[in-house]
């Protein structure tokens, strides 16, 4: 599979939790107005709070920012959030769901569900992206990524705010690429094809 | 672009359990179908779909736990407390000046709504004129529910919970402790009525002024969706009452026009009354 022809990319997920709010703050508000993907993203939160994270990063992003809400078609140049308590997934017909099942390593919402789902609706169109985090959510998930032939990134642990999630999904994905904040964003503008 | 193998087969069980059992979900949100029966799949040694499914065609033991799997539930008493204090506030006001009622716990799972609702319609002083539909697909879960028997663990949630939504009383005046567990008092299913219907296959029953069905839509497609709230629509009186869960929402459903928003962040509805 070494030369693969890239596949055309349809959809981005990210997944963060220690920290996620400083470096999701680096990240999103680096995207155009209009940026041609969807962004889906778990945070892990306080299941009892009602999120400000959506309300927080709006103000500062050029892309739409929200949080999910069941059955929404899926559209570009858009970020969703799962709602906190509950489990994001990615529909084939590319609507997203939620779900209330049962917390997956303690955690509702959980990557690996939203990263499991996404891979398996957006195969190789799909990037996905692990970001500072001091549990190890999300390796399961980003493997089921990298296994559907989609790209795996993850943040450089020794410059994550917690470092334990983005090693967690490094020992489960040695060769994802590891990228520092900058790198990432300058990834996400790379890929956006030409007019 | 064909399916994958495992897409195929995913169907075909789906398919298989609804010829020979008539469980339908064929309708379900595939996504989180797929994972709870990629668990079961793991749980009873197979190693495909295709292996499950010659198990629950030819073993019907097998049904009853992998309907465990295939029917969420987590559920709590009073959870999403301002749902239950924008009931008691807000709506009771309307629901007494009728001279009886009738509500519809859609999808109760184990009972904690069904209970919840019961609890506050006895402080409210409404028990006596109401009668309470208590329905799932689940047996087990059904089964569950008239029992009204919960973990002592999940009191101290249960408990607040009740205290978050304006309770009026007690929580404790309601169950008794014994063995690790809490059994609800009897008195509060005596106007409940436990039984099998499915929002999927399963016509209008009664005539309803409350309607709660809180994080079962979610597991819906939109087809399915529709029809759910398509029978809420028909079962509802004119100005009745629906409550969805915390994150549902009846923007995507055809019968959104019909219903008016009376609670936007609890997600109360109302059936408009001009027909």
């Amino acid at each position: 599979m070494a030369h693969r022809v890239p596949s055309p990319i349809e959809a981005i997920v990210i997944g963060a939790s220690a920290g996620a709010l400083e470096t999701l703050s680096l990240l999103l508000p680096a995207l155009p107005r209009g940026y041609p993907w969807p962004l889906m993203s778990v945070v892990h939160l306080p299941p009892d709070k009602n999120s400000v994270l959506a309300e927080l990063l709006r103000a500062k992003c050029h892309v739409d920012v929200r949080e999910a809400e069941d059955k929404e078609p899926i559209c570009g140049g858009t970020v969703y959030f799962a709602p906190p308590d509950y489990h994001l997934l990615v529909e084939a017909d590319r609507r997203l769901s939620l779900s209330s099942e049962e917390a997956v390593q303690y955690s509702r919402p959980s990557i690996d569900v939203l990263f499991e789902s996404a891979a398996d609706a957006y195969g190789a169109g799909l990037v996905g992206v692990i970001l500072t985090g001091a549990n190890s959510d999300g390796a399961r998930g980003l493997k089921a990524v990298v296994d559907a032939g989609g790209t795996a990134i993850v943040q450089r642990p020794d410059q994550a705010r917690a470092s334990a999630m983005p090693q967690a999904a490094l020992d489960a994905c040695p060769d994802a690429q590891v990228m520092s904040i900058d790198e990432i964003v300058a990834y996400l503008l790379e890929i956006i094809p030409p007019k | 672009m064909s399916d994958k193998t495992e897409d195929i087969e995913l169907r075909l069980l789906l398919e298989a359990i609804f010829r020979k059992y008539h469980y339908d979900f064929r309708g379900y949100s595939m996504a989180s179908v797929k994972r709870r029966l990629g668990q079961a799949k793991l749980h009873f040694g197979c190693t495909t779909f295709s292996m499950l499914q010659d198990r629950v065609l030819h073993d019907s033991t097998v049904l009853p736990e992998l309907l465990s799997f295939l029917t969420v539930q987590v559920s709590e008493l009073f959870r999403d407390p301002s749902y239950f204090r924008v009931l008691r506030e807000q709506v009771v006001p309307h629901l007494r000046t009728y001279p009886s009622l009738k509500v519809w716990v859609a999808g109760c799972s184990a009972g904690e709504e069904l209970y919840s609702l019961a609890i506050l319609f006895r402080e409210e002083g409404l028990e006596e004129r109401t009668l309470f539909y208590g329905t799932d697909i689940n047996p087990d879960a059904l089964k569950r529910a008239e029992a009204g028997v919960y973990g002592l663990d999940r009191i101290p949630l249960f408990t607040e919970n009740h205290r978050k939504s304006g309770g009026k009383s007690s929580l404790s005046d309601y169950y008794t402790a014994a063995y690790g567990a809490a059994v609800f008092d009897k008195t509060l299913r005596q106007r409940a009525v436990f039984s099998d219907h499915s929002l999927v296959s399963d016509e209008v029953f009664a005539e309803m002024q409350l309607i709660s069905c809180r994080n079962v839509l979610i597991y819906f497609d939109v087809e399915i969706q529709n029809r759910a709230i398509g029978l809420f629509k028909d079962s509802l009186v004119r100005k009745g009452f629906l409550g969805l869960g915390a994150k549902e929402t009846l923007r995507f459903s055809q019968h959104a026009e019909v219903f008016t928003e009376f609670a936007h962040n609890e997600r109360i509805y109302q059936k408009q009354g001009a027909l």
